[in-house]
């Protein structure tokens, strides 16, 4: 096999050694801690073997939030970088790695799992549910993105990072250009974790079909849980099609196929195809559940139900479509021609219209409202201006003739953090201060969190304006750096300010969270929001089994009705009964282990050894199919007692909030 | 009082960036097919402009009006689920707004695919462009001429540039002329260009292609007619001749200067044939970490065998 060993560990560059030690001493840290507080057992018992919905979101989020810092450290480099002309911070090999990391990051490995970590809180206790259909399958995809993420993440210390941009274009990412190990990273880790995601999906779609409570009908459902019902069905249809480009992309770089290579045949043209047939979808993925997300709080905060509910759902259904229909306005300037870029010009300023129904919608959900300033509701109004000049500059990339000029410029780059920072940050900002309490019990500083919100939104102008200037000077994305001459100076350096203000307000929100876990008030309602879906129906935190006893729906906005005629709030201790509950496996866990030894020595392409250990994923499968656990009961003492517990002290909304 | 301070300066910040939004590249078209783009870019800023100012001025209004304050703690809001009317209205008025971009964008698009109006009557000089890491190299194929990262032309004439790739995937695009495309290895597209006035235009690649990308840019000079000629007579005396070895070698993943010479590598090799070689060499790509297999890139026979057997040329490769 020709193990080279000396290769392994990236060597001869001050900052990856810098890394390399931190995360050794973080490891050693987290280890040692855990040790010494005798957690280990804890750690394996509630969290790493759980199946609950909650606690799988929870980690999902916690995942994010870590990703979140290190998508960040890549763009804050980005930014030192091109602060000056000609800096020297960072060369261009260096540069190249840390923006297709920021990318990866970023998309796949904060968005996609904060999201997901947020659907995984809310939707079943917003259907009634007292889990997802697929309790275990839900927890393998925790842990399958998990080792993903992990294997990619450990690229730039071990091995090489892969440096061929998110986008990971052929013929620059295949091994004719690109030698190195370190796409390999890209193509085997992100197979691992698409198919945790395609699992999420597919739970998702079976979960809200068939476990919504007595009385809700499809057009009862929450905004929120319509919006991921369609994210769920994009991701069945899209991520089976990046499944097969990575498979294609391994069989290049790992044996020596040519589907995408430009010798013996292959056409680099067909990635690129093949890539944005997801890749654009994948834009909605994030985008739906984060409107859905803004419907609830917009309708919560104003007091009001939300407007034109069934124009809204119209529009998701029709953005759904349209997103799959839309890819070659990625590379109109592939020289396809004037009729295909005509199609596709059309379809994607189409998707405007839909866009912006939703838009007049929420303003319309708001008007004769009485709109309460919380965070999360900041985070919400905000999101509409800054949303908007996202998307005129996408229609206007939308027109192929124009695109021409700003194809590849920074112009695109602000264009997309106008979408996705208001579109997907935000909505995850604003679904966190909001549903914070749910989850844990307590409230995230109001004070802080308004701190965190004008920090974060000023600090996001101040970066990305610039660049709708600086890309129609000529300006382009991905160089590492830019000579005095070209007069971009100014304006790359006001950007670079621009991200300190914006990671400074990054740093509140983690020293928010710290505070609140420390001081905030854990003697709250359950409600503490005046709210109006049925996850408020329940304590805060929620028991692990959502509800005593599943709620009836009459209406849309169920528990606002609930609340409003005093109807199924209480329970009766006869209406008690046993509640079945899945029980913890260990399995998906060792699953995330076996798929990250195999896909470690697949990257590094060590076949005998890959071989081998993939004897783990199968015995995992073949364990699992003679695995015939079917859960446990719950006796109705301890329920009597949950439920007597936060019931009682149903109380005062907390001051905090005003 | 902070606030309003705050957003003054935000104010002044950004009617500065507008101002010096005159100057930008893509505003200060040199050619009918910049111009055309513009043109497109203004009409739909426009329009995206009319969309900012609604959206954000009802924003605004409903924000301000229906916030909460002290004295409204007691208002409970109606139950109101919506309005046909207005759900029609604000669904029709985006339709015709994308209609009315539509329209020009397609327009355009056929327009830019053909000679610029005004100019079919002239004979378009045509220029093979053939970029590599990290290089734009130029033939002129009718004066016998290649030129090493910078391009001249003549003023008023359209220029009809031939894009092929030697390896990964470039853009070329000159800003100031008009808008980019792709070139791509065993690929030709086709891009007509053409300067109103002699003058300098930076030209780069926009498609991200390894370490030396950010430095990949070259100069289009743009010429009286007499220049160029004169230039081109000059080249075709003094430039240096270029061999199928030096051009290999000019292939390699390298910065260059300018270089000039007076003959063209399509004597040896176009990239843009289906069945040209793939000539770069995987091993010169090598950099940190640890390094995979590289495997054969050509079937080596097969390519002997079609040099050997010109008549099977073309059908034999449509098996791959």
């Amino acid at each position: 096999m020709g193990i080279k060993w000396d290769e392994i560990l990236i060597t001869g560059d001050p900052i990856i050694l810098g890394s390399q030690i931190a995360i050794l001493l973080t490891t050693l840290g987290i280890i040692g801690g855990l040790t010494y507080l005798k957690k280990w057992t804890w750690l394996w018992r509630e969290w790493i073997t759980t199946v609950d919905h909650k606690r799988i979101g929870i980690m999902y989020i916690v995942a994010a939030v870590l990703m979140f810092f290190r998508g960040g450290m890549d763009g804050l480099m980005m930014k030192a970088q091109t602060s000056r002309p000609e800096m020297s911070f960072l060369d261009a090999q260096h540069y190249n790695e840390v923006f297709t990391a920021h990318g990866v990051i970023m998309i796949l490995f904060m968005a996609m799992p904060f999201l997901i970590g947020l659907m995984n809180v809310v939707i079943p206790l917003q259907i009634g549910a007292r889990d997802v259909a697929f309790p275990q399958l839900n927890a393998l995809s925790f842990w399958l993105f998990f080792s993903g993420a992990m294997l990619f993440n450990i690229a730039f210390v071990v091995g090489g990072a892969p440096d061929a941009g998110w986008t990971s274009y052929f013929p620059l990412a295949g091994k004719e250009f690109s030698p190195g190990i370190g796409n390999n990273y890209y193509a085997i880790s992100l197979q691992i974790a698409g198919l945790g995601t395609l699992m999420t999906g597919i739970n998702f779609i079976v979960t809200i079909l068939k476990m919504r409570t007595k009385g809700m009908t499809l057009m009862r459902m929450p905004m929120f849980t319509w919006t991921t019902l369609i994210t769920s069905v994009i991701i069945v249809a899209a991520f089976p099609i990046f499944t097969v480009a990575l498979a294609l992309m391994t069989f290049d770089r790992l044996y020596g196929t040519h589907f995408f290579t430009v010798a013996a045949g292959g056409s680099d043209m067909l990635w690129a195809n093949l890539f944005w047939l997801w890749g654009h979808p994948e834009v909605y993925i994030v985008i739906l559940p984060a409107f859905g997300m803004f419907s609830e709080i917009i309708s919560t905060f104003s007091r009001k139900q939300l407007y034109g509910y069934k124009s809204m759902v119209v529009s998701i259904v029709a953005i759904a479509v349209l997103s799959m229909l839309v890819w070659v306005h990625h590379f109109y300037t592939m020289g396809s021609g004037a009729l295909v870029n005509s199609f596709f010009s059309i379809t994607t300023m189409m998707i405007a219209v839909p866009t912006g129904v939703k838009m007049f919608n929420w303003l319309f959900t708001m008007r004769k409202g009485r709109i309460k300033m919380t965070t999360a509701m900041l985070w919400s109004l905000a999101f509409v201006p800054n949303f908007v000049i996202g998307g005129v500059t996408g229609v206007m990339l939308a027109m192929g003739a124009a695109d021409y000029q700003y194809h590849n410029t920074l112009f695109l780059v602000a264009h997309f953090h106008y979408v996705l920072i208001p579109g997907v940050v935000f909505a995850v900002f604003a679904g966190l201060y909001y549903w914070w309490p749910k989850m844990f019990g307590f409230m995230l500083n109001e004070k802080l969190g308004k701190w965190h919100f004008w920090l974060f939104v000023i600090g996001f102008n101040v970066t990305f304006m610039p660049m709708f200037f600086l890309g129609l000077n000529g300006a382009v994305r991905r160089a590492y750096t830019f000579s005095a001459e070209s007069g971009f100076a100014p304006l790359f350096l006001l950007s670079a300010i621009g991200s300190v203000i914006l990671a400074a307000g990054f740093a509140v929100f983690c020293y928010n969270i710290y505070w609140s876990i420390r001081y905030a008030d854990r003697n709250i309602s359950s409600d503490p929001w005046d709210a109006r879906t049925l996850e408020w129906a329940t304590a805060s935190p929620v028991q692990h089994y959502n509800f005593a006893k599943l709620p009836e729906v009459k209406s849309l906005d169920a528990f606002w009705y609930m609340k409003k005629d005093n109807e199924g709030l209480t329970l009766k201790d006869e209406e008690i009964e046993e509640i079945h509950m899945p029980s913890n496996s260990g399995l998906p866990f060792l699953m995330c282990v076996a798929f990250g030894i195999v896909g470690f020595f697949l990257i590094f392409e060590w076949h005998l050894l890959a071989a081998i250990s993939a004897v783990l994923i199968i015995a995992g499968l073949i364990y699992r199919s003679f695995d015939y656990n079917d859960g446990y009961h719950i006796h109705k003492d301890e329920i009597k007692k949950t439920e007597g517990a936060w019931r009682k002290m149903e109380g005062k909304v907390n001051n905090h909030v005003s | 009082m902070k606030l309003k301070m705050l957003s003054l300066s935000l104010v002044t910040a950004v009617s500065l960036i507008f101002l010096s939004g005159c100057e930008m590249v893509v505003f200060q078209p040199q050619g009918p097919v910049a111009r055309s783009i513009m043109e497109l870019i203004n009409w739909s800023l426009m329009w995206m402009l009319l969309v900012v100012v609604v959206v954000f001025g009802l924003f605004g209004y409903i924000v301000w009006k229906y916030r909460e304050k002290p004295e409204n703690m007691g208002y409970e809001p109606p139950e109101e689920h919506g309005s046909t009317v207005l759900e029609i209205v604000w669904t029709a008025i985006p339709i015709l707004i994308v209609i009315a971009l539509t329209i020009p964008t397609v327009t355009t698009l056929y327009d830019l695919e053909d000679v610029p109006a005004g100019y079919e009557e002239k004979e378009p000089i045509v220029i093979h462009v053939t970029s590599a890491d990290w290089k734009w190299i130029f033939s002129y194929p009718e004066e016998g001429i290649e030129t090493i990262n910078y391009v001249n032309i003549p003023e008023d004439t359209p220029v009809l540039f031939k894009l092929t790739s030697a390896g990964t995937m470039q853009s070329f695009w000159v800003p100031a002329l008009g808008g980019q495309k792709y070139s791509m290895n065993k690929m030709e597209t086709e891009l007509y260009l053409v300067a109103d006035n002699p003058g300098s235009y930076m030209g780069r690649n926009t498609n991200f292609n390894g370490r030396g990308y950010a430095q990949m840019e070259f100069e289009v000079l743009a010429q009286t007619d007499e220049e160029y000629n004169a230039w081109v007579k000059e080249v075709k005396e003094t430039a240096p001749e270029l061999t199928e070895e030096k051009y290999m070698e000019l292939l390699k993943p390298t910065h260059l200067g300018r270089l000039t010479y007076s003959n063209t590598h399509l004597a040896w090799i176009n990239h843009a044939e289906h069945d040209s070689e793939l000539v770069t060499d995987p091993e010169d790509y090598r950099y940190h970490g640890y390094q995979g297999k590289i495997f054969d890139q050509e079937e080596e026979k097969d390519t002997t065998d079609v040099e050997n057997n010109e008549e099977d040329h073309g059908g034999d490769h449509s098996g791959h």
